[in-house]
């Protein structure tokens, strides 16, 4: 099983090239949040949108879909820039993809054998859930937070975490390598959108706060073109609850390797303790929302938490801690 | 703890209608606090630690409390870091040690923390499946006089031409919501409700799963805590080198290291023999960055005999792909290279023959050994020394370049006891370690420079000692494994478990409980009103949708129900 020298420059270079239309990407998402964030300034000069409305949702007693209820109204009338964005995110997922295709034709395995390529194929999939969401809810606005952090991990993973194309070493040659980690990706790449989202609901939060205390907000006038708090917070949490149980299955999947592997399904190996310690944090982000006389905003503070363990789980982990996962290095 | 996960809505189990059940609205007024006894104190206690915030207080701490042991070595992954950690930190290393941070995950600290969680888990979730089963053996309470009231709701009247009998629309509605998965209660049967009057409404429900699915994954959680614990007792494992065209026999003697379950008889492992029969290792040779010498394949060829006169099987086992025995499985944990040395002592007489395990050190398996010969006459012999498979000699030093053996060299220091003496120690009968050698008692040998002498062999090769004291011989190389081998009879109820915990939490959080009701007030003086209201727990993007389904169905594909609020504003008043 010779590795394909060639094919893997070939990859390299399509992963250099989706870098730069996702800058394109990221620059035109920008320009749009800017341009709505001017034209919503502008528009609440006039009382069209009190903002005491915002969350007051179905409990009030509205029949209308709540959905539509809120106020996305603004968001769907994005401008230029942000079909161009979406455009540009499109034939950069296209290449990025063919990259990690081409990367796992080279070496012929599943491209995820080393950080460097679970940092690009992470990013690629955390790409196409933003699509594949973005395809149901005009959810444009959230563009420039989620090419933002896939183009700083290409980055990373171009300059940093770059590896050569190899062979695996035997320890990783399993089917679970790619049951395990893939759908790691996928709940990694949710939360991410949830991240995202949640960061969003804060700020708008504290704005909307600001707002009903008689104070205009001075910075982020964007912000007025995004949903209201409460919707935010509705599809960030939309986005955790898919997530969180496809990290529980990265868990169990991943004990079934360990079985398979070194004879233990359980041995609190770092990176064991890490994705069990997201899933806890996670699981207190779930109970903290169901409980009463938390708001969302203190939830919203354990999913940011949540988030924060997973970039220590995929970063510091694999190089400080000592375990029978360093071989990802 | 096990509250509903899915919404944010009341937490005693029931729908609430309105608001005023919240915490926050209620008045807050001066509290005399009752004196408490006892047993007021204990129920006051369990009621503190069976609450959300007391949970949601133990899973955070469970998270914080797991981590110190991602980051400090611990002793059930590797002593031999722990104690380097003690002489690299003589200050906190004791203090550490003292309160568990090398043993995190017995501690008491941390165990108390997960008990007390499964403790308030249990009193939550009891107590809830009690409930949860009354209300699915109780039907779906009674039309509210007000469906408008209701957080979706739809009223329609029918026109004059398209008015239909009140039972011919409340039978199309039932249609509808039974195909949508509500179980329904028709009011207008006289055995609906014993004690009530008839009514021209329906009652309907969906969603019990959800509920029935969030018990399942806690208790599901419980099964995974308790498959955990047997396994604790009831698994056994051992370590065992192996080196090629030895044999190994089950058996506790037989192992370097075995630890074991409290309910595990000891002796009466399953008697199975392995003998490693080949070994063949490969390393990548191309010389790329980064990845030259990285290993490419560990193949240990086994000749098993499952029971004793059981005719051989021939099992190759690798990383990933354990030797199975009957639920006995041994794991490729390690490999090496063991020496075949000959120690001749002074007299003439072989001292020591054998394979030597060594111990890699790095990526090129530059490999450390001790060979003790504590039988040898008149001074006793000892080997500390070098193995490097692919020898050269960098600005004075010897290295291993690559993993494989290329050029194979022993490099060794050689200690003799004093005449006669037992320098070893091996009559004192104290346990000694076979990697390390107590040199106390022992002399180094030195050349003529009074530099240590350093003995360096190929294979087949010797080297006579100084003072007549013996020779060393490097007669051959072969590799050997190293096993884990384990019987953990509780893995497939850990597995099981939480997979059903799986199952659980996502149905819990994607399943949706909901209420809907459907009352026809006919017109007597004007046209059939038709009211659909629905309740959700939690918010529910479905509710509406479903309401609106009913009531299409009901008027009839030709009259689609408007949008709005049709609510009568007289009726906040």
């Amino acid at each position: 099983m010779a590795v394909q020298q060639n094919l893997a420059q070939l990859s390299n270079t399509l992963v250099y090239s989706a870098m730069l239309v996702y800058t394109g990407a990221l620059g035109a998402f920008v320009t749009d949040l800017a341009r709505r964030g001017a034209s919503a300034s502008s528009r609440s000069v006039a009382p069209a949108r009190p903002p005491a409305l915002v969350g007051s949702g179905a409990a009030g007693g509205d029949t209308s879909d709540p959905a539509e209820g809120e106020p996305e109204a603004p968001a769907s009338r994005a401008s230029r820039a942000a079909n161009i964005a979406v455009s540009l995110t499109w034939l950069a997922f296209g290449l990025h993809a063919t990259a990690v295709l081409i990367r796992g034709l080279s070496v012929q395995r599943a491209p995820w054998g080393n950080m460097f390529e679970f940092a690009s194929s992470g990013s690629v999939v955390v790409t196409a859930v933003y699509l594949a969401v973005l395809t149901r809810r005009d959810v444009r606005y959230l563009g420039a937070f989620v090419i933002g952090p896939v183009l700083l991990t290409l980055g990373l993973a171009v300059t940093v975490l770059y590896t050569e194309a190899a062979q695996l070493v035997p320890a990783l040659r399993s089917v679970w390598l790619l049951i395990h980690v893939s759908v790691a990706f996928v709940a990694s790449a949710l939360f991410t959108l949830g991240f995202s989202t949640t960061v969003l609901q804060l700020i708008q939060e504290r704005r909307e706060t600001a707002r009903a205390a008689g104070r205009t907000p001075s910075r982020g006038r964007f912000m007025d073109a995004l949903p209201g708090a409460a919707a935010l917070e509705r599809t960030s949490y939309g986005l955790h609850i898919a997530a969180f149980p496809l990290w529980g299955f990265t868990l169990i999947a991943g004990a079934i390797w360990a079985e398979a592997a070194w004879g233990r399904y359980w041995n609190w190996d770092p990176k064991e303790v890490w994705t069990f310690v997201i899933w806890v944090v996670y699981a207190a982000y779930l109970h903290a929302r169901a409980t009463r006389g938390w708001d969302g905003r203190r939830a919203a503070y354990l999913a940011l938490f949540g988030y924060a363990c997973l970039l220590a789980n995929f970063l510091l982990v694999n190089f400080f801690a000592v375990g029978l996962h360093t071989y990802a290095k | 703890m096990a509250t509903d996960l899915s919404d944010g809505a009341s937490t005693d189990g029931a729908f609430t209608d309105d608001a005023s059940t919240d915490d926050a609205s209620t008045v807050r007024e001066p509290i005399v606090q009752p004196r408490l006894g006892p047993g007021g104190w204990a129920r006051w206690a369990w009621r503190q630690l069976t609450s959300m915030r007391t949970a949601l207080l133990l899973l955070f701490l469970l998270a914080v409390a797991a981590v110190p042991g991602s980051l400090l070595p611990q002793n059930r992954q590797d002593p031999g870091r722990v104690s380097d950690y003690l002489d690299a930190h003589p200050t906190i290393g004791p203090w550490l040690d003292r309160i568990g941070a090398f043993d995190v995950y017995t501690s008491v600290w941390f165990s108390a923390i997960y008990l007390l969680l499964f403790v308030s888990l249990v009193g939550c979730v009891v107590p809830r499946a009690g409930q949860h089963w009354r209300a699915m053996r109780s039907a779906p309470p009674r039309t509210p006089r007000r469906l408008d009231r209701l957080p979706a709701h739809t009223e329609r009247a029918l026109p004059a031409e398209a008015d239909r009998a009140p039972d011919a629309l409340l039978d199309a509605a039932l249609v509808v919501l039974r195909r949508r998965r509500y179980r329904v209660v028709d009011n207008r049967r006289e055995d609906a409700r014993p004690g009530a009057a008839p009514d021209a409404s329906l009652s309907a429900e969906r969603g019990y799963l959800g509920e029935t699915a969030n018990l399942v994954f806690h208790l599901a959680l419980l099964g995974v805590l308790a498959a955990l614990a047997w396994g604790s007792v009831a698994s056994w494992s051992g370590q065992a080198i192996v080196v090629e065209q030895q044999t190994f026999a089950n058996t506790v003697v037989a192992y370097d290291s075995f630890s074991s379950g409290r309910l595990v008889t000891t002796g009466t492992l399953p008697p199975f023999t392995l003998k490693l029969t080949a070994f063949r290792v490969e390393f990548e040779a191309g010389d790329r960055a980064g990845q030259m010498g990285a290993p490419r394949e560990f193949e240990a060829t086994m000749s098993v005999v499952d029971t004793p006169g059981a005719a051989p099987r021939t099992v190759v086992v690798r990383p990933n792909h354990p030797l199975d025995v009957d639920g006995t499985r041994a794991f490729l944990v390690g490999n090496g290279y063991a020496p075949s040395v000959t120690i001749t002592d002074g007299n003439g007489q072989v001292a020591y023959r054998g394979p030597v395990v060594t111990r890699p050190q790095d990526g090129n398996y530059t490999s450390l050994f001790v060979v003790k010969a504590p039988n040898a006459e008149p001074r006793q012999i000892a080997l500390v020394g070098v193995f490097l498979p692919t020898y050269e000699l960098q600005d004075g030093v010897p290295v291993s370049l690559f993993p494989q053996p290329l050029e194979p060299r022993l490099m060794v220091n050689v200690f003799l006891a004093a005449p006669g003496v037992d320098g070893l120690g091996f009559t004192t009968g104290r346990p000694q370690s076979v990697m390390r050698l107590e040199s106390s008692r022992m002399s180094m040998v030195t050349a003529a420079d009074g530099q240590p002498l350093r003995v360096l062999l190929e294979p087949g090769a010797s080297a006579t000692l100084p003072d007549g004291a013996g020779t060393v011989r490097f007669d051959g190389l072969a590799r050997y494994a190293a096993l884990d081998i384990r019987h953990d009879p509780s893995k497939g109820w850990a597995l099981a478990t939480a997979l059903l915990a799986l199952a659980g939490v996502t149905a819990s959080l994607f399943v949706r409980r909901r209420r809907v009701w459907v009352r026809v007030v006919p017109g007597e003086a004007g046209p059939t009103v038709v009211q659909v209201g629905g309740l959700a727990r939690g918010e529910d993007a479905h509710l509406q949708a479903d309401v609106d389904a009913v009531a299409l169905a009901v008027l009839g594909p030709g009259l689609t129900p408007g949008r709005g609020d049709t609510r009568d504003p007289k009726g906040h008043g």
